[in-house]
């Protein structure tokens, strides 16, 4: 057996919960005991639509949690933000829909094994896999800081339940309808020059992690980020989702986001080469 | 169960199903052996491969489209040599039949690619995916241009010899299709496979420019099944003798039958993998029982069935 896709399944699914918070919907499905396969990073990929759909392709979400609960079983939430045909269809499913999932898939978020100071990053709903990252962290005894930013105040997302798994949360809005005004870059250069952070965690737009990826570059501080990248599969076999990464031995690649991402090193990320083609190749 | 025969051949290959993976959508078939054993279909058809390794073309590479999707991949890959050296070896360790596809610039360079193939053990059949721009003469595509089309297929086959078969992939975008695989079954290929992608292109209205990084892009899922309905019904047609694997948005039994009833001998399952990573082996039962039920007592007896006289 391959190692890729190792831990993935293909199942029915049924919705359990469906319910609106701000511009999101918040989604859980019934997944059993497949909770014990995924990690904080992992996403899952979703058939959208129906049989008649023409929408062909999977859709991509973040895992938000995983619980197990005495009367449910083993649940995942979503975060969904109704922007497209698909996710809106989502959106509109009801309690009791079944829905056709592949998961989990991709890689996950490193958990130290001893305790660090982790600074979580959020961009709009990037910040759904941060709270159950945040749960994980503080369960290892690590001190965990989170900085959630977006345009504007309907983009948060930041449940409550979610603000008691941090030491700190700190809110940032570009037209300072929430929180303070400006963007999330900023407070982090001041953490990285105080030396007050050992990892950052992010996930949400590519330009938000490229920022992070440039101030943590030269410092001891570990940048990993879960990237974006659209998708036509979700498991490995399109090549659509590709990012230009450099390896150990300096050579650059184009890995898929999917099987050797979502969660990647920042570093390795060569952001100033997304959406081109590598020179040559030696 | 009935004694239904499910089994097909393409040249002297033998398969004991017509379901195959189609080059491009199912890599090395690594990530869809966590879904099903790649040995329960006819055959993986590996990601086309080229002689050196290849970053393939800028992101974004895929749009969807109604009931398809444009993907401009572009040909990323490890070049031949490391995908035979890691590739090869885990299939044939699966116990799942192979067939190699091969891409190339220049005719040469198809020579090159089949000369490195000759003596590998494991494999079932070569594919020449000739719908590659021809860097030779001005970047026209092998599979649109019936005398580098024929010269491509002539090269491979004078390298390879006359053991291995060779399947020629052809362009449906094309004004005269029996034509161009008349021409590379007389410079011997063994078998046809029709059709890849159809070149298509898509706006993004935020941008006001092509949405694609190579802007062109290959339109493949259920809007193109009819266009491989017909290329394979004239194909046949025109040459009946020669074998069709046949692929073009096949994403359900009904729809493998219909190219078969057209003429193919194999179908390929290619874009309804990425929504669905068990398409295969779902088409592949969903076939087989729609065979038995409209009366078929081999797969072999329903091929080109289309085609009969009137009255039959």
């Amino acid at each position: 057996m391959s190692q890729i896709n190792r831990s993935a399944s293909h199942i029915n699914a049924t919705i359990l919960a469906n319910k609106r918070v701000g511009q999101y919907h918040q989604i859980v499905f019934g997944i059993g005991d497949l909770v014990k396969s995924c990690r904080p990073g992992n996403f899952v990929a979703i058939n959208v639509g129906g049989d008649t759909s023409r929408m062909i392709l999977r859709r991509a979400f973040a895992i938000s949690r995983v619980s197990e609960s005495a009367s449910f079983g083993g649940t995942m939430e979503l975060i969904v933000a109704p922007h497209g045909s698909g996710s809106k269809w989502l959106c509109s499913q009801i309690e009791g829909s079944e829905v056709d999932i592949v998961l989990p898939l991709g890689t996950a978020f490193g958990i130290p094994t001893s305790p660090v100071n982790a600074l979580l990053v959020g961009g709009g709903y990037g910040s759904a896999p941060l709270f159950g990252l945040a749960e994980v962290l503080k369960a290892r005894g690590c001190k965990v800081d989170m900085l959630l930013g977006a345009s504007t105040s309907a983009k948060i997302y930041a449940p409550m339940e979610g603000k008691r798994s941090v030491n700190s949360l700190k809110i940032y809005t570009e037209d300072g309808t929430m929180g303070e005004l400006g963007r999330v870059t900023e407070p982090i250069k001041v953490l990285i020059e105080a030396k007050a952070i050992d990892v950052i965690y992010s996930c949400g737009p590519m330009g938000m992690l490229r920022a992070i990826s440039e101030l943590t570059a030269n410092t001891d501080v570990v940048h990993q980020c879960a990237v974006e990248e659209a998708m036509a599969c979700g498991i490995g076999i399109c090549m659509t989702c590709v990012l230009p990464i450099k390896g150990d031995d300096g050579q650059i690649s184009m890995l898929r986001s999917c099987i050797d991402g979502p969660v990647m090193d920042g570093s390795t990320v060569q952001w100033h080469l997304v959406g081109q083609v590598p020179e040559v190749l030696p | 169960m009935s004694e239904f025969d499910f089994s097909t051949t393409l040249g002297n290959a033998f398969f004991n199903t017509p379901i195959f993976t189609a080059s491009g959508c199912a890599s090395s078939g690594k990530e869809l052996a966590q879904f099903f054993p790649l040995k329960d279909i006819g055959a993986v058809v590996t990601k086309s491969v080229m002689n050196k390794p290849r970053y393939g073309r800028p992101t974004p590479r895929m749009a969807e489209t109604p009931s398809g999707m444009l993907n401009s991949i572009g040909l990323q890959g490890p070049g031949i040599e490391a995908f035979l050296a890691n590739d090869i070896p885990w299939l044939v360790e699966q116990n799942s039949r192979i067939i190699i596809s091969i891409a190339g610039e220049t005719i040469e360079e198809y020579a090159t690619l089949a000369r490195k193939i000759r003596s590998v053990s494991g494999i079932s059949a070569i594919e020449v995916n000739i719908s590659c721009p021809n860097v030779e003469n001005r970047g026209l595509v092998f599979a649109c241009d019936p005398d580098a089309s024929r010269r491509v297929i002539d090269g491979v086959r004078k390298t390879i010899g006359g053991e291995l078969p060779i399947i020629a992939k052809l362009s449906p975008d094309v004004t005269n299709l029996p034509e161009i695989a008349k021409g590379v079954v007389e410079s011997g290929a063994d078998a046809l496979a029709l059709i890849n992608t159809v070149l298509g292109m898509v706006i993004n209205l935020e941008t006001m420019r092509p949405h694609l990084g190579g802007k062109t892009g290959g339109l493949s899922g259920p809007a193109i099944r009819p266009v491989a309905v017909r290329a394979i019904y004239q194909v046949h047609a025109a040459l009946p003798e020669v074998p069709i694997l046949g692929m073009g948005g096949v994403s359900s039994g009904r729809d493998a039958l219909e190219l078969i009833l057209a003429g193919a001998s194999g179908v390929s399952i290619g874009t309804a993998s990425f929504g669905n990573p068990h398409a295969a082996v779902e088409i592949q039962s969903e076939l087989r029982d729609l065979s038995i039920a409209k009366g078929f007592s081999s797969l072999k007896s329903a091929i080109g069935f289309a085609h009969r006289e009137v009255g039959l």
